[in-house]
C-alpha cells in the first residue's frame, strides 16, 4: 500500500508530466500535492506557448506528454506569435481559463491506470547508501520508494512579499512546504534562493476597453497537440486581450514606492528574471524607456479577474493601484488582487546530470522550477524527462537524453547542468544555436519516435506520423522535378509584377521565390492540383512543405554544422575523470569541471569559464 | 588513460649526423632520479640547485660512454613545463644512439613526434595557434619566415581573432535580443551599422587572406617551374643555379622524366625551381607520365619561367598550352642561348645563357620585383602562412559577406544571426575550440621527433 516504484512531490506542471509519463510506462506511480483540487494550476499568466515556450509545448506533445492536450482543451485564444519573421521563430500561444485548465487536468489524471494521487506534502527524503529510499510525509506518512522526483515549484520554504509585508506561502492562499529543502541540505545538497512575481489582478468591469486595442486570436487557430480533434476546435468560446502602455507618470509615482520594496530594501535576497522583470526592475534597467507596454488578458470566461500581464510587481498594495490608475484605460481600475513576489528555495541545477537524476543520491530526481527556471512549459519539460528517465532506470531501458541540435527539450537540460545561471532560467529561441532545425512544424517528426520509443505514444499514433512526414517528402520530391512551363505560370508571375519566365522551371525553384507560396505555385495550372490533390486542402502540410522548400539551404548548412559540431559532441569523458592531473587547466576550469562533470567534451565546451585553450588541452589528452 | 604525467620521454633534438655537439632531450616527472642512475658528476642531479648545467659523465656498466653537459630544468620552468634535462654530447652519432639505448633501459621511452611540444601545450605553455607557430618556426627557412611565425608564436593571431569575435558577438547578442522580445518589435542596433561593422571585418579577413600568399612564400618558397620544349636548356639552368650537376643533362630529347627540385637562396628569399620534363607529344608511357606531372607542377606553380631557344620561332600552341593552365602574367618567357646568337633582344625581353650564366642577374631581378608586389607587409604585421587557417578564413569571409546580404534584403534577424554564428564557429576552428583529429594531427605531426 504505502510502497511504491516512483514519488512525485508536487501536482503541478513538472509534477503532472513526471507523473502521468512513469505511470503509463507502467511503473506504480503516486503524485503527492498539498491540494488535489489545485493540480496543473496557472499560478501566474494563465496562458501557455509563446515566444520559444510554443517550441517546449509541441516538443511536449511530440514526446506524448500531456501539456499540449491540456492547454487546447481550456484555450480562450490561440495566436501565433511572430509571423512577420522566419518560420524557426513562429511561436503559438494561448490564453487559458485558469479554472478549466485545472480541471482537465484534475480529469486526465484520473484516468491514468497506475498514478494515486495522495493530499499531504513531502517533508523529508530518505536515503541509504546514497539511494533514495523512501520519503516522510507532514500527516506522518511514511512511503517506500524506488525513485523519488522533486517538484515542487516555488513551495520550497516560500515567502510571499507585498510591500514590506512578508507572509509564508508558495501561492496566493496555499502554504509552503517546509522541512524538504533542509533535509536534501542534510544530504549533502547546495541550495539557494530566487524570487519571482506576479502582477495585479483587475476587475474587468473596471476597464476602459473601448479607448484601447484590442488583440483577438487568430482566424483559423491552429491546437498544441496532434491528438486534438481539428474539426471541433477551438473547443470553448474565445476572447480578446487588450494592450496599453504605462508612461513617464506611472514611473514616478511608482518610484515614490522603492523604499517599501522589499527588493529594494534588501529583504528578499533571491535573484529575479532578467527577462520577465517586474516593473520596477524594468524602470531602473531601462530608464531611458518612457514607457512599457502592457498586455490586459482575461483569466477565464466566467472570471470577474483581469491579468495585467508586464506589471508584475512586489510593491505596497496602494502605490501599485494609485500608478495604474494613471494607465489608458485603467483610469477607473479596480484592483482585486495587488502583485506580489514570491522567493523560494532552489537547488542549483549543476547538481543533477543530464538525465535530471542528482549526482549526489541515486533514485533522486529534481524538475522544474526546483532547478532554478522559470515558466509552466521549461517545468513540464523538465517533468516529463524526469519522469521518462526515472521510470526507464527502474525498467533497465536507455536513459533519454535529447541533443541540443534535436530539441529545445535537449538545449534546456543542457544549459541547465552546464551552465547552473543564478537568475530564474526561461528558455528563448536564441539560446538554441541550431533553431532554424528546430522548429514548432517539426517537432513530431524530431521527436515522436522517442515517444513511441518509451510507450508515451501509440503504434497507430506513430503511424499517421509517420506518414504524414512520408507524404511531405514524397511531395517535396515531385516538386524537385516538375518542371512548369513558362505559359502556366507568367500569368500569374505578371499579375504579381514578378520577372517572367523564359524557360520552364522546377516547381521547387519557383517556390523558392520570396513573393511566392506554394499555393500559388500549384493553383497556377489545374492539371498539377490532382496530382497534388492529397494535400491541396491541407494547409498545415502545405506549410510545412513550403518551409522546407523555401529554407531548405538554411536548413541544409545547419545539418552540416550539426554533424561537424558532433565530432566534439560525442567525445566522450570517462565518468570521475581526474582534472587535476592535468596542468594546462586554468584554476576555474578545472573548479567547474570537477563541479559539473560534464560526459562528453561538446558538454565541457559549454561550461562559462572553460576557455577555449582548455577545451584543446582536455581533447588533446583524451586522444592521448 | 595513459599517465603521461609519470611516463618519460626522450629523444635527440639537433639534426642526426655528425656535428661538434648533439643535444638529447629528456622530459618527465622526476626525470633526474632515472639520469643519476647513468650520470656522475660532482653531485646528484635531483640534489642539484633548480635550472643549473652540469659537467660529468655518462657511465653504463662501468663503461664511460661520453663526458657530458647537463642541463636541468625544474617544472614549470621548461619547455615541456615538466621536469627535463638536456645532455649535450659530443656529436657522434654512435655516442647519441648509445646513450639513447641506455635512457631507454632506464623506465624511459623514445618520444614520438611532436610529443614534447604536446606535453608544452599540455602543460598550458601555450594555445594552439602557438604550438601551430612552433612548428613553423622549426621549419622556417629564412630571416622573414622565423619573423612572420614569431608573431602568431607570441599569440598575435589569437589577439586578432579574439577581439573579431567579441565585435561579432556584440553584433549578435543585439539582433538575438530582438528577437526576444519580437512581440515588442524593438530594434537595439541600426542596420547599416551592422553593415559598416561587419564590412570592417570583411576587410581585415581580406588583408589576412591576402597575406598568405606571401606568408606562404616566406615559408614554403617560391614554386617556379621550368618549362620548354625539348633541348632549349632547362636542366641546364636549373644546374647554372644550383652549380653542381644534380639534374641530368643529354644530347637525347626527353631524359628528364621526373620533377627535379633544387631550391635557391636569392636575396634572403627562398625560391624552388622545379625542371620538368619537356612538353612534347610522346607515346613513350613512361615520358607520359612525365609530361602529366609537368602540367600538375605548373598548376601548382608561383611563376612559369617558360625557357625559349633564341634560334627557334615561338611556337604559339605551345605557349596557349601554357597559359592555359596559368595566368600569363605569371609566365615569364626567357629567351635562352643567347651566347650563340647574333639576334638582338627587345628591351622588355629577358635573354639568358645558362652555359655562360649571362643575364641570370637580371632573371633574378625580375623575379624578386614579382613577388615584391606584396611590400605592404612590414615585419610586425600578421601574416597568415597556414593554409588551414586561409580556408577558415575564406570561408567566413564568405558567412559574413552573406549576412550583409541578408540585411539588405531585409530578411529577419535569425537568418542575419545565423551567418554571424557560422562564422564564430570558423574562428574557433583557428583557436582550438572546435578541435577535430584532423586539426591536431595536421599540427602536432608536422613535428619531427625531439621537438
Amino acid at each position: 500500500m504505502n510502497n511504491f516504484d516512483i514519488i512525485v512531490a508536487g501536482g503541478g506542471h513538472a509534477g503532472i508530466e513526471a507523473s502521468v509519463s512513469a505511470a503509463r510506462m507502467g511503473l506504480k506511480v503516486a503524485l503527492i500535492t498539498m491540494d488535489k483540487n489545485g493540480l496543473g494550476r496557472l499560478s501566474c499568466n494563465p496562458a501557455i506557448g509563446g515566444s520559444a515556450k510554443g517550441h517546449l509545448v509541441h516538443e511536449i506533445d511530440a514526446l506524448g506528454g500531456v501539456m499540449g492536450i491540456l492547454a487546447d482543451n481550456s484555450g480562450i485564444q490561440f495566436r501565433t506569435l511572430n509571423k512577420s519573421k522566419g518560420p524557426a521563430i513562429w511561436a503559438a500561444r494561448s490564453q487559458n481559463d485558469r479554472k478549466i485548465y485545472t480541471l482537465e487536468a484534475i480529469d486526465y489524471l484520473s484516468k491514468i491506470e497506475n498514478l494515486e494521487i495522495i493530499e499531504d506534502i513531502v517533508t523529508e527524503a530518505i536515503e541509504e547508501n546514497k539511494q533514495i529510499v523512501g520519503v516522510i510525509t507532514k500527516k506522518g506518512n511514511h512511503f517506500v520508494t524506488k525513485s523519488l522526483i522533486i517538484a515542487a515549484g516555488t513551495f520550497l520554504n516560500g515567502v510571499m512579499y507585498t510591500g514590506l509585508t512578508p507572509s509564508i506561502g508558495g501561492r496566493f492562499k496555499e502554504e509552503a512546504a517546509v522541512g524538504l529543502t533542509e533535509s536534501l541540505v542534510k544530504m549533502g545538497f547546495v541550495s539557494g534562493r530566487l524570487k519571482t512575481g506576479t502582477p495585479p489582478r483587475l476587475h474587468k468591469d473596471s476597464i476602459n476597453y473601448s479607448i484601447l486595442e484590442e488583440q483577438p486570436g487568430d482566424e483559423n487557430p491552429l491546437p498544441f497537440s496532434f491528438k486534438t480533434n481539428k474539426s471541433k476546435f477551438p473547443f470553448l468560446p474565445q476572447l480578446s486581450c487588450y494592450l496599453t502602455y504605462t508612461n513617464e507618470e506611472v514611473h514616478r509615482i511608482l518610484e515614490t514606492g522603492f523604499d517599501f520594496s522589499p527588493m529594494f530594501r534588501g529583504l528578499i535576497d533571491g535573484v529575479g528574471p532578467r527577462y520577465c522583470p517586474s516593473i520596477e526592475d524594468k524602470i531602473v534597467r531601462f530608464n531611458d524607456k518612457l514607457k512599457h507596454q502592457l498586455f490586459i488578458e482575461p483569466e477565464g470566461l466566467d472570471s470577474i479577474e483581469m491579468y495585467l500581464n508586464g506589471f508584475s510587481s512586489s510593491l505596497p498594495a496602494e502605490i501599485q493601484l494609485k500608478a495604474m490608475k494613471k494607465i489608458k484605460g485603467l483610469e477607473n481600475v479596480e484592483m482585486l488582487r495587488p502583485g506580489y513576489a514570491v522567493e523560494y528555495d532552489f537547488f542549483p541545477p549543476y547538481q543533477i546530470d543530464l538525465n535530471y537524476e542528482t549526482k549526489l543520491i541515486k533514485g533522486l530526481y529534481f524538475a522544474g522550477q526546483i532547478n532554478g527556471t522559470s515558466g509552466y512549459e521549461e517545468a513540464a519539460g523538465q517533468g516529463l524527462l524526469a519522469g521518462i528517465n526515472a521510470a526507464a532506470k527502474i525498467l533497465g531501458m536507455p536513459e533519454l537524453i535529447l541533443k541540443r541540435s534535436e530539441a529545445y527539450l535537449g538545449v534546456l537540460i543542457d544549459d541547465l547542468v552546464g551552465k547552473s545561471t543564478d537568475e530564474p532560467y526561461r528558455m528563448f529561441t536564441s539560446r538554441a544555436e541550431h533553431r532554424l532545425l528546430l522548429r514548432q512544424d517539426n517537432a513530431m517528426e524530431r521527436l515522436s519516435k522517442y515517444g513511441y520509443k518509451y510507450g508515451l505514444i501509440t503504434k497507430e499514433e506513430l503511424n499517421q506520423i509517420e506518414e504524414k512526414y512520408s507524404l511531405i517528402h514524397k511531395t517535396i520530391f515531385s516538386l524537385n522535378k516538375l518542371k512548369i512551363k513558362p505559359n502556366q505560370i507568367n500569368n500569374l508571375l505578371e499579375t504579381k509584377n514578378l520577372s517572367i519566365l523564359d524557360n520552364s522551371e522546377t516547381a521547387s525553384k519557383l517556390i523558392k521565390r520570396p513573393e511566392l507560396t506554394i499555393s500559388d505555385v500549384l493553383s497556377s495550372f489545374p492539371n498539377n492540383e490532382k496530382k497534388f490533390s492529397e494535400i491541396i486542402d491541407k494547409p498545415e502540410i502545405l506549410e510545412k512543405i513550403e518551409i522546407e522548400i523555401k529554407y531548405e539551404g538554411y536548413i541544409q548548412k545547419q545539418q552540416e554544422l550539426v554533424e561537424k559540431l558532433d565530432k566534439i559532441e560525442n567525445v566522450q569523458i570517462p565518468h570521475d575523470f581526474d582534472y587535476s592531473i592535468i596542468k594546462g587547466f586554468s584554476t576555474e576550469a578545472r573548479q567547474k569541471l570537477t563541479k559539473i562533470k560534464p560526459r562528453t567534451l561538446g558538454q565541457a565546451t559549454r561550461i562559462s569559464g572553460v576557455t577555449p585553450s582548455d577545451i584543446s588541452v582536455l581533447f588533446v589528452y583524451l586522444k592521448s | 588513460m595513459n599517465k603521461f604525467d609519470e611516463d618519460i620521454i626522450t629523444a635527440l633534438a639537433t639534426p642526426n649526423g655528425e656535428g661538434a655537439i648533439a643535444v638529447i632531450r629528456v622530459s618527465g616527472k622526476e626525470c633526474f632520479n632515472q639520469i643519476d642512475k647513468i650520470f656522475k658528476g660532482k653531485i646528484p642531479l635531483s640534489e642539484a640547485k633548480k635550472n643549473t648545467i652540469h659537467y660529468g659523465k655518462i657511465i653504463y656498466k662501468n663503461e664511460i660512454i661520453d663526458d657530458v653537459l647537463v642541463s636541468i630544468f625544474h617544472s614549470p620552468n621548461s619547455y615541456t613545463g615538466e621536469d627535463s634535462v638536456e645532455i649535450s654530447t659530443h656529436g657522434n652519432p654512435l655516442i647519441v644512439q648509445k646513450i639513447i639505448e641506455i635512457l631507454l633501459k632506464q623506465n624511459i621511452r623514445l618520444a614520438e613526434p611532436g610529443e614534447f611540444t604536446k606535453r608544452a601545450f599540455l602543460n598550458g605553455k601555450f594555445d594552439l595557434t602557438q604550438a601551430e607557430a612552433v612548428a613553423d618556426i622549426i621549419q622556417s627557412r629564412n630571416d622573414s619566415a622565423l619573423k612572420g611565425a614569431r608573431n602568431q608564436l607570441n599569440g598575435l593571431l589569437s589577439a586578432q581573432i579574439n577581439n573579431i569575435k567579441n565585435s561579432l558577438i556584440e553584433i549578435i547578442s543585439l539582433l538575438e535580443l530582438e528577437l526576444d522580445f519580437a512581440e515588442e518589435d524593438l530594434l537595439f542596433i541600426s542596420r547599416n551599422e551592422i553593415i559598416t561593422k561587419i564590412e570592417k571585418i570583411i576587410r581585415t579577413f581580406e588583408v589576412l587572406i591576402s597575406s598568405y600568399k606571401f606568408g606562404r612564400i616566406l615559408r614554403d618558397g617560391v614554386n617556379v617551374a621550368i618549362v620548354g620544349k625539348p633541348n632549349v636548356g632547362k636542366s641546364s639552368l636549373l644546374n647554372y643555379f644550383v652549380k653542381e650537376n644534380r639534374a641530368i643533362v643529354s644530347e637525347i630529347p626527353g631524359t628528364t622524366r621526373d620533377v627535379i627540385i633544387e631550391e635557391v637562396n636569392i636575396e634572403g628569399v627562398l625560391f624552388k625551381f622545379y625542371d620538368t620534363a619537356g612538353f612534347r607529344e610522346s607515346e613513350d608511357e613512361i615520358e607520359i607520365l612525365g609530361v602529366q606531372k609537368s602540367e600538375k607542377t605548373i598548376l601548382q606553380a608561383d611563376f612559369v619561367l617558360l625557357i625559349h631557344d633564341v634560334e627557334q620561332e615561338l611556337d604559339l600552341n605551345f605557349y596557349n598550352k601554357i597559359i592555359s593552365l596559368i595566368e600569363e602574367n605569371r609566365v615569364l618567357l626567357v629567351q635562352n642561348k643567347i651566347d650563340k646568337t647574333i639576334k638582338k633582344l627587345k628591351e622588355n625581353e629577358i635573354g639568358i645563357s645558362a652555359k655562360t650564366g649571362e643575364g641570370i642577374e637580371k632573371l633574378f631581378k625580375v623575379l624578386l620585383e614579382r613577388i615584391g608586389q606584396t611590400k605592404i607587409y612590414t615585419e610586425n604585421s600578421l601574416i597568415i602562412n597556414n593554409i588551414r587557417h586561409l580556408e577558415i578564413l575564406t570561408k567566413a569571409k564568405n558567412y559574413l559577406t552573406n549576412a550583409v546580404k541578408s540585411i539588405e534584403e531585409n530578411q529577419s534577424q535569425e537568418f542575419i544571426s545565423i551567418e554571424i554564428r557560422y562564422t564564430l564557429e570558423m574562428l574557433d576552428e583557428i583557436i582550438g575550440v572546435v578541435t577535430t583529429d584532423e586539426i591536431l594531427n595536421n599540427i602536432f605531426n608536422k613535428f619531427c621527433i625531439g621537438k
